[in-house]
């Protein structure tokens, strides 16, 4: 028998993977399909103070080995999330859930976590830094070690469940970004996001997606995100939830190898519907076949 | 309900330069309404390609298909054999209770396809639709004889006047007396242009760049005046009093 169990901060999971925030809703789609119990846990699509509705369509590219998305956080608001989807997440999910939450200000931050925290659903909050800051000049929270570290200090005033900071990789230093994150108390460190991504239509002679750019995300990252899990890895002491073109469960060890505790799934889950539950019922052969008894000794292990 | 599974290619058959329809075999029991769409993954290509169900039953299901990229350019090149992972049961599809005794059935060029499951569910529901179908030139014309064949009053119009009535979809209206109801896919230009010619109340089929299919993604979403919906899951067809333009 094979050991699958890891442990983020207070949170021990079943399994480390994880459906990532954006490809996975909040659950039910896939809850029709199968028993979404069987996975580690999942984040939820990121939520906002406000009910957005997102960018202009079309919002999708296709790519080799992936696609570009600006969906640009559609959500209900972060009040109907609590009052409509949540419960409707209890009839078919029965683990702590991740929550996802992204905002425009600090404040916004501060105010979607601390209500989100009091919901005995969520187990973790993943603090998505990675969306433009308006208060700050345009520039995003999470290409600036300053304003990811700001955030984290405001979230964590204001929350007890442990604080992941979901980083982007459009930056020139991602470790200095996360030990900001680090020393300004985050319990762990989630990433990477997605890249920044463009696509021209050659008949029209102009960008596929309406917003002109968006990210990109799918195996083609795969190589990208595991070599920044690594990095971050070597500068940090707080757990990584490792992403970026998981697609097999032999790419979960990989990712585990480089660093991470637990291992989400993005695009993998729009491809193939079945995605996350296939690799979590693949672990245990590829464990074996690796001769890895428990997953939670491999972390790091490629260092 | 959505459901994954492996259906086999029967044949495939070209009906124009650009259009083909390709028959498969396989588990069809996800299929519930004509409009509806299955995803196909094909391979080299990360994202599944959207096409309509142009008509099933209990182990069959036909797709016509226009080649206006490479992933379907290379549906083209399949040979009969060949196992497709196909996703199926995708969408809303065609409401046919709201159809009185009379309905127009629109489709332009590639959405014609749906238009034939739903004459023939129409037809074995006793009703007696009238099928307009509108291209560009004679030569893109495809399944005509399929529709008559099925029962319905056919009429075709073609852009450059080289068969049919010279113009579009709308141009047909005025030879179908008293319709009752409206049922349209096709380019947007033509839905819109439907929709602002027909007197009746109507359902649109939209389509838009998906990620996904069956709702995950939020990739396909739109504005309703009943609030968001996603095209693939809430879709693609919608109702013409909730349609914002
Ligand atoms: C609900 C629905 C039903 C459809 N039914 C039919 C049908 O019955 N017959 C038919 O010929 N076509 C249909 N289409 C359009 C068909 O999906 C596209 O023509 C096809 O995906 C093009 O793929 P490609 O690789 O050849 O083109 P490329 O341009 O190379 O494709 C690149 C990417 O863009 C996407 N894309 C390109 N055009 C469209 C489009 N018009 N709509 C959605 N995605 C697009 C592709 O899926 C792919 O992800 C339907 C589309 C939708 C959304
Ligand atoms: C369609 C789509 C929507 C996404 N939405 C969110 C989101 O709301 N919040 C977030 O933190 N990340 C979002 N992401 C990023 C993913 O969670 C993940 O970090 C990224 O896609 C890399 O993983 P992948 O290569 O496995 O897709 C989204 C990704 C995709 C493809
Ligand atoms: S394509 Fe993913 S929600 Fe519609």
């Amino acid at each position: 028998m094979v050991n699958t169990k890891v442990q983020l901060s207070s949170l021990t999971l079943d399994n480390p993977v994880i459906p990532a925030s954006g490809t996975f809703g909040f659950g039910y789609e896939f809850a029709e399909l199968y028993d979404i119990n069987v996975l580690g846990s999942f984040s939820f699509k990121g939520t906002t103070k406000e009910p957005r509705f997102g960018n202009p369509t079309p919002r999708i590219a296709e790519c080799p080995e992936g696609l570009i998305n600006s969906v640009g956080l559609q959500n209900p608001g972060i009040h109907a999330v609590i009052a409509e989807e949540l419960p409707k997440l209890a009839k078919c999910f029965h683990k702590p859930v991740i929550a996802n939450i992204s905002g425009f200000s600090v404040d916004e931050y501060a105010y979607c976590c601390e209500l989100i925290d009091k919901e005995p659903q969520v187990g973790l909050i993943e603090v998505n830094v990675s969306c433009p800051n308006v208060h700050n000049g345009g520039m995003a929270f999470g290409t600036d070690a300053v304003a990811a570290a700001e955030v984290t200090r405001a979230v964590k005033a204001v929350t007890t469940k442990p604080v992941y900071i979901k980083l982007s990789p459009n930056v020139t230093d991602i470790v200095s970004i996360a030990k900001a994150c680090e020393e300004a108390g985050a319990d762990g460190i989630s990433m990477i996001n997605t890249l920044l991504g463009m696509r021209i239509d050659l008949n029209r002679k102009k960008p596929i997606i309406a917003n002109k750019m968006g990210g990109f995300s799918g195996p083609a990252i795969f190589p990208v995100a595991l070599r920044m899990v690594y990095q971050v890895y070597e500068a940090v002491n707080i757990p990584i939830i490792g992403m970026g073109g998981v697609s097999s469960a032999d790419d979960v060890i990989e990712m585990m190898l480089a660093g991470a505790t637990a291992v989400q799934v993005g695009a993998a889950n729009l491809i193939d519907p079945f995605a996350a539950k296939k690799i979590v019922e693949d672990l245990p052969r590829a464990m074996e076949q690796y001769h890895i008894s428990s997953l939670k000794d491999i972390i790091g292990g490629a260092h | 309900m959505v459901k994954q599974s492996y259906f086999t290619i029967l044949s495939q058959r070209q009906l124009t330069s650009a259009m083909y329809e390709m028959v498969l075999e396989g588990d069809t029991s996800a299929l519930a309404a004509p409009g509806q769409f299955v995803n196909l993954k094909l391979e080299g290509f990360y994202l599944r390609r959207p096409i309509s169900v142009c008509t099933y039953d209990s182990k069959t299901m036909t797709l016509l298909y226009k080649v206006v990229g490479k992933g379907t350019a290379y549906m083209a090149t399949l040979p009969a054999g060949t196992k497709l992972d196909i996703l199926t049961g995708l969408g809303n599809g065609y409401d046919t209770s709201l159809s009185g005794d009379r309905p127009i059935l629109c489709g332009g060029g590639a959405g014609v396809p749906p238009m034939y499951e739903l004459a023939k569910v129409l037809i074995a529901e006793g009703k007696h639709p009238a099928v307009l179908l509108g291209f560009n030139t004679k030569e893109e014309i495809f399944y005509e004889e399929e529709f008559k064949a099925l029962g319905a009053d056919v009429y075709v119009a073609t852009a450059d006047g080289s068969y049919g009535t010279k113009g579009f979809v709308t141009h047909l209206l005025d030879l179908v007396k008293g319709y009752t109801y409206s049922y349209s896919c096709g380019p947007e230009p033509m839905l819109k242009a439907v929709y602002d010619a027909t007197n009746t109340s109507g359902q649109f089929s939209f389509e838009e760049r998906m990620g996904c299919g069956f709702g995950a993604c939020m990739g396909c979403s739109c504005k309703t005046k009943y609030g968001n919906k996603r095209i693939c899951k809430d879709g693609p067809v919608l109702a013409k009093e909730e349609i914002i333009w």
